[in-house]
């Protein structure tokens, strides 16, 4: 009746794929920041599906912490953007070369 | 089963529809369906505390947080729309990634030594709902104020680093010259407008600070 933890894993692996290719083929910030948010919460399904598996709560804490690290990396992020559309009106990354990156 | 089908069907989709939506606000939406897919996710793997931290922190401020830029982003000049994105050109180096991603992770995952329905995960199943059950929110304090306490310290230190770093980098004064930001980009008309305002309103500020 219960899952196997691989299917969560696979579920979780498939998250992060379409997340890379968000991260990857777009090219909003906005965009891009909430691919990197799909790809934590994709972590964060597989830390938590080991963590039943095993049924030790290291996960669950770790998980925790990911949830807390991501909203400040999201904060600081959606800061970013805000200043850089303020000074130059750029909604594509690309064109954001001020640092010839 | 059944639940699990369900929900991993919606993830995947709205997950897609995240990353494929043509403006902002509909990826939002999606990101939404995501995060409350997940939500119920973790509620089915016994991490009832999670599921909840997850729909207050992600669902309730990232999203919020991620709103409101759009909206503050989008009264400017220019509609804040996508556009083309980068797939023509950049297609198959991300394909051949996001591949090698993916396959990185299920190798990894398939190979990975679980104890298959030891004796550990048959006494978890079911006993949600109990006090001091398995991902239940007394095993996850009295787990995070004891054995983690160093690492959950970290993280509130983290927190006020971003909190402070925010405030630096989007605030309205310049962190080092203490100059108004706002006021230096649209100079010229603040020019016109001081000499009416300037002389009333810098003395009652200075009045009501003191």
């Amino acid at each position: 009746m219960s899952v196997s933890p691989n299917a969560y894993v696979a579920l979780s692996s498939m998250l992060f794929f379409i997340g890379v290719v968000g991260v990857i083929a777009r090219r909003n910030p906005l965009i891009m920041l909430m691919s990197i948010e799909l790809l934590f919460n994709a972590a964060n399904l597989a830390l938590v599906a080991y963590a039943r598996a095993w049924g030790n709560n290291a996960g669950h804490i770790f998980a925790f912490l990911v949830i807390t690290v991501a909203a400040a990396e999201a904060a600081i992020g959606l800061a970013i953007v805000a200043v850089t559309f303020r000074r130059t009106r750029f909604v594509d990354v690309d064109e954001v070369s001020a640092l010839r990156g | 089963v059944i639940v699990f089908a369900i929900l991993g069907v919606l993830m995947v989709a709205s997950a897609i529809f995240t990353v494929t939506a043509k403006r902002p606000v509909y990826s939002v939406v999606g990101l939404l369906a995501n995060f409350i897919c997940l939500a119920a996710t973790y509620l089915t793997l016994q991490a009832e505390f999670l599921a909840v931290i997850q729909i207050v922190v992600y669902s309730g401020a990232i999203l919020i947080l991620f709103v409101f830029v759009i909206a503050l982003l989008s009264s400017g000049v220019r509609p804040f729309d996508v556009g083309p994105n980068r797939a023509p050109h950049i297609l198959i180096p991300a394909a051949i990634f996001a591949a090698v991603t993916f396959v990185a992770i299920a190798v990894t995952a398939v190979r990975t030594p679980l104890p298959a329905a030891s004796k550990a995960t048959q006494a978890l199943a079911g006993t949600t709902g109990d006090a001091n059950a398995f991902g239940s929110t007394s095993d996850f304090g009295i787990a995070l104020f004891t054995a983690n306490l160093l690492p959950f310290e970290v993280t509130a230190f983290i927190l006020m680093v971003a909190v402070i770093g925010v405030v630096l980098i989007a605030g309205d004064q310049d962190p080092v010259t203490g100059v108004s930001r706002r006021r230096k980009r649209s100079g010229i008309r603040e020019s016109v407008v001081k000499p009416s305002r300037g002389v009333t309103l810098s003395p009652s500020k200075g009045e009501r600070a003191s």
